[in-house]
C-alpha cells in the first residue's frame, strides 16, 4: 500500500521516517521524496497488513498521512494508444499488449507524474 | 502475369475481392510465394495513424445578411486564413488559440466540428459597398457549412527518423520529450503498414486516387509538400469531406513545450496488379530503416547515431553502445491496424473501387533547404572576447573582488588545465556571504552544470538557451572546453544596431 505522507519541518525537524521506522519496526520503502526547509511530502510503500500501523505511528508524529488507493489512471476514450508515456516512465507502468492498445501496471507507479506532460492527448491523470 | 485494374474492380463490384492488410501480406508471401501471392490476392491495403502537423480545412460558411467579407476569422479564438474570397477560410491544425495557447489550436477546432460541437465564429471587415457589414459574430456546427473540406499538404510520410538526445537536459520536441543522456528514444510511423512503403516506387499511389482519409472516402491530389521520395521520405498531399469523418480517426494534441497538431488516420487501397506490386508489398518493418538522429544538435543538419529499423523501433528498445534504450511511439499502430481493417471492410463490402494515378508523382524529386541571402548573427560577432574568469582553488573573497574589478556579474571558473569546470555569480557570493558556513573556495560555491555556447553557434539558438534556462550569460567555449568569451543579455543590444536587421 502507498502512502502520501506531508509534514511541517517547523519544530526541531523530526526525522519523522527513521523515527517510525525503529517504533514500528516497518521497513518503510521511500519511493519519492521532496523535502525543503519547512515542509516535507514523502510518498511510501508500505506491506498492506503493516499500513494502519504505520500510519499511526506517523500520525502521532504530526504528519498528515493519506492512504493512495490507486497509481495514475488513463482516460482510455482520449488515449490514441501511441506510447508516448512508455520510455518516459521511470517505472516502467506503461506497455502495450498483443494487440498495441496501451495498458497499465498501476501497483508500480510512483506518481511522479512525468507521463502527465509529456501525454499528447492529455489522457493521464493523477488521482490527487 | 498480370491483372487488370478492371477485373480486380470487377471483383471488389461483385464482393469477391480477396482483400488483406499490409500487415498480413508478408506471410502470405512467404506462403504462397509471389506467383501464388498475386494469383490470391487482389488488393492489400495500408494504413497510418499519426501526427501531422501539415493539416487543415477549408469551410465556406455561407453569406450573413448583411453581407461581410471576412478579413479575419477566428474559430473558437484560432486564428483562420482571411486570403480567401468572402465567407471561405482555411484553418491550420497548428494554429493555436490567442487565448488558450497550446491547449486549443486549429486540430481542436476540427476534431470538435466532427464530434458534433458547436463553434463560435468571429470575423471583421472594413466593409465595401457590396459587403458593408464590418463584423459579424455567431455559432456554427459542421451541418450549419456548405463545404467543411479536409486538405492536407503533407500527410503520410513514408517513414520519420527517429529521436535521441545526447545532451544532459530534457529537450521538448515534435518528437516528444527525449530524455538527457541518451535517456530514451523516439520514433513515429506505421512501419510495415504505411502507405508509401509499400509502393515506394509510387507506381499505385498519384493524384486521384482514393483513400481512406478520417473515417471518410478521401483522396490523393499528389506530391505533398517537403516530399522527397528519392530519399526515401515521400509524402502526400491529400483530401477529404470533414463531414463523413469519425473522431476515431482524428485527434487533437498537444506535444509538450512544442505545441498543437493533428492525428490523422489515412489508408490506401493498393491494386495487386503483377509481381512488382506483390514485392513491394510484402516488405515488413525489418526492411525499412531510419536515421536514429540527434537532436541535442540545434541545427539543420543533425548528427546520425546510427540505423535503426522498425522492427527495432517497435521491440520497445534498441541497443546503443551496449545498452538497451527504451523507445516510444509517437504514432498509433493499433489505430493504424484499425484504418487498414476498416479500408478492407469497406473494400470487401465494395463501397470503394480502385483507380490508378491520373498523374504519376516524380520520384526523382529530393527536399532543397531554403536559400537564405545572409547566415544571421553568430556568437562570435556580438560576444565579449574580454574575459575575466577564476581558478575553482582561489578563494571566493578573491572572486568577489574580480567580480568588482571586472564589473561583471559571471565569472568562469576553471581548472588547473584551464577548462570551464564550473560558473559561479554575484548571487552565488551573496549568498555565500549571507550565510556563513563551511564553504570557503570558489568551487564550494560554484554551479558545475555550465551552460555555453560557442563561436559558431547562431545567436537565437544562444538566446533560446538563456531563455530556456532563465540565465543573463553564456561562457563561448572551444571544442577543448577553453573559455575564449562570454555571451551576456547586455552583447545583445549590439543586434539592435542594424548592422543585422538587412
Amino acid at each position: 500500500m502507498k502512502l502520501l505522507v506531508n509534514f511541517s519541518r517547523g519544530k526541531g525537524r523530526k526525522p519523522i521516517i527513521a523515527q517510525v521506522v525503529r517504533d514500528t519496526g516497518v521497513l518503510i520503502n521511500v519511493e519519492r521524496a521532496v523535502i525543503d526547509s519547512s515542509e516535507g511530502e514523502a510518498l511510501i510503500d508500505v506491506p498492506d497488513d503493516q499500513c494502519q500501523l504505520v500510519r499511526n505511528s506517523m500520525t502521532s508524529l504530526g504528519a498528515r498521512v493519506r492512504m493512495l488507493e490507486h497509481g495514475i489512471s488513463l482516460n482510455e476514450r482520449v488515449c490514441v494508444d501511441c506510447g508516448a508515456c512508455i520510455s518516459i516512465c521511470p517505472n516502467e507502468v506503461f506497455s502495450f499488449n498483443t494487440d498495441w492498445k496501451l495498458v497499465l501496471t498501476e501497483e508500480r507507479c510512483v506518481l511522479c507524474g512525468k507521463c502527465v506532460e509529456v501525454c499528447p492527448r492529455q489522457a493521464l491523470i493523477l488521482p490527487l | 502475369m498480370h491483372k487488370s485494374l478492371d477485373l480486380i474492380n470487377e471483383r471488389i463490384h461483385d464482393g469477391n475481392a480477396r482483400v488483406v492488410t499490409a500487415e498480413e501480406m508478408p506471410s502470405i508471401v512467404g506462403e504462397l510465394g509471389e506467383r501464388g501471392a498475386l494469383k490470391e490476392v487482389d488488393v492489400v491495403t495500408t494504413g497510418t495513424f499519426g501526427a501531422m502537423c501539415s493539416s487543415g480545412a477549408f469551410f465556406n460558411f455561407g453569406h450573413a445578411d448583411p453581407p461581410i467579407r471576412m478579413e479575419r476569422i477566428w474559430l473558437n479564438n484560432v486564428e483562420a486564413y482571411g486570403g480567401l474570397a468572402a465567407v471561405d477560410t482555411y484553418i491550420g491544425a497548428t494554429q493555436q488559440s490567442d487565448t488558450r495557447q497550446d491547449q486549443y489550436g486549429g486540430a481542436h477546432v476540427i476534431e470538435d466540428l466532427v464530434a458534433g460541437k458547436t463553434i463560435e465564429l468571429r470575423a471583421s471587415s472594413h466593409g465595401t459597398d457590396c459587403y458593408p457589414r464590418r463584423t459579424i459574430t455567431t455559432e456554427l456546427a459542421l451541418e450549419d457549412l456548405n463545404q467543411a473540406i479536409m486538405c492536407n499538404p503533407r500527410n503520410a510520410y513514408q517513414r520519420y527518423n527517429a529521436a535521441i538526445n545526447t545532451t544532459d537536459r530534457v529537450l521538448h520536441t515534435y518528437m516528444g520529450t527525449l530524455l538527457p543522456n541518451s535517456g530514451n528514444i523516439s520514433f513515429s510511423g506505421a512501419g510495415v503498414l504505411n502507405p508509401i512503403s509499400n509502393d515506394p516506387k509510387l507506381r499505385l499511389i498519384g493524384s486521384g486516387v482514393p483513400i481512406f482519409l478520417c473515417g471518410a472516402p478521401g483522396m490523393v491530389i499528389g506530391e505533398g509538400t517537403q516530399s522527397s521520395p528519392a530519399g526515401g521520405f515521400g509524402t502526400l498531399m491529400v483530401t477529404g469531406d470533414m463531414k463523413k469523418m469519425s473522431p476515431d480517426y482524428l485527434a487533437a494534441a498537444t506535444m509538450h513545450g512544442y505545441g498543437v497538431t493533428l492525428y490523422v488516420g489515412l489508408g490506401i487501397p493498393l491494386p495487386v496488379l503483377d509481381l512488382d506490386v506483390v514485392r513491394a508489398t510484402a516488405v515488413r518493418d525489418e526492411d525499412i530503416a531510419v536515421d536514429l538522429i540527434d537532436y541535442g544538435v540545434p541545427s539543420r543538419n543533425r548528427p546520425l547515431i546510427r540505423k535503426v529499423s522498425y522492427a527495432e523501433l517497435r521491440s520497445g528498445s534498441v541497443e546503443l553502445n551496449g545498452e538497451m534504450i527504451r523507445t516510444s511511439s509517437l504514432s498509433s499502430f493499433r489505430r493504424a491496424r484499425a484504418v487498414a481493417q476498416d479500408l478492407k471492410d469497406w473494400i470487401e463490402k465494395g463501397t470503394m473501387s480502385l483507380a490508378l494515378p491520373t498523374r504519376s508523382i516524380d520520384t526523382t524529386r529530393q527536399v532543397k533547404p531554403m536559400h537564405q541571402i545572409s547566415k544571421g548573427p553568430r556568437v562570435m560577432d556580438i560576444m565579449d572576447r574580454q574575459i575575466v574568469s577564476i581558478s575553482e582553488s582561489e578563494e571566493i573573497k578573491t572572486a568577489a573582488q574580480k567580480l568588482l574589478k571586472g564589473e561583471t556579474n559571471h565569472l568562469p571558473v576553471i581548472n588547473s588545465e584551464g577548462m570551464l569546470v564550473g560558473i559561479v555569480t554575484t548571487f552565488d557570493i551573496s549568498k555565500a556571504v549571507a550565510n556563513p558556513g563551511k564553504a570557503k573556495l570558489v568551487r564550494d560555491i560554484m554551479k558545475k552544470k555550465v551552460v555555453t555556447t560557442s563561436v559558431d553557434e547562431a545567436v537565437d539558438i544562444a538566446v533560446h538557451k538563456l531563455e530556456k534556462f532563465n540565465i543573463s550569460a553564456l561562457p563561448v567555449v572551444d571544442a577543448q572546453h577553453h573559455v575564449i568569451g562570454m555571451l551576456t543579455a547586455i552583447n545583445l543590444g549590439k543586434l539592435f544596431g542594424g548592422r543585422w536587421l538587412k
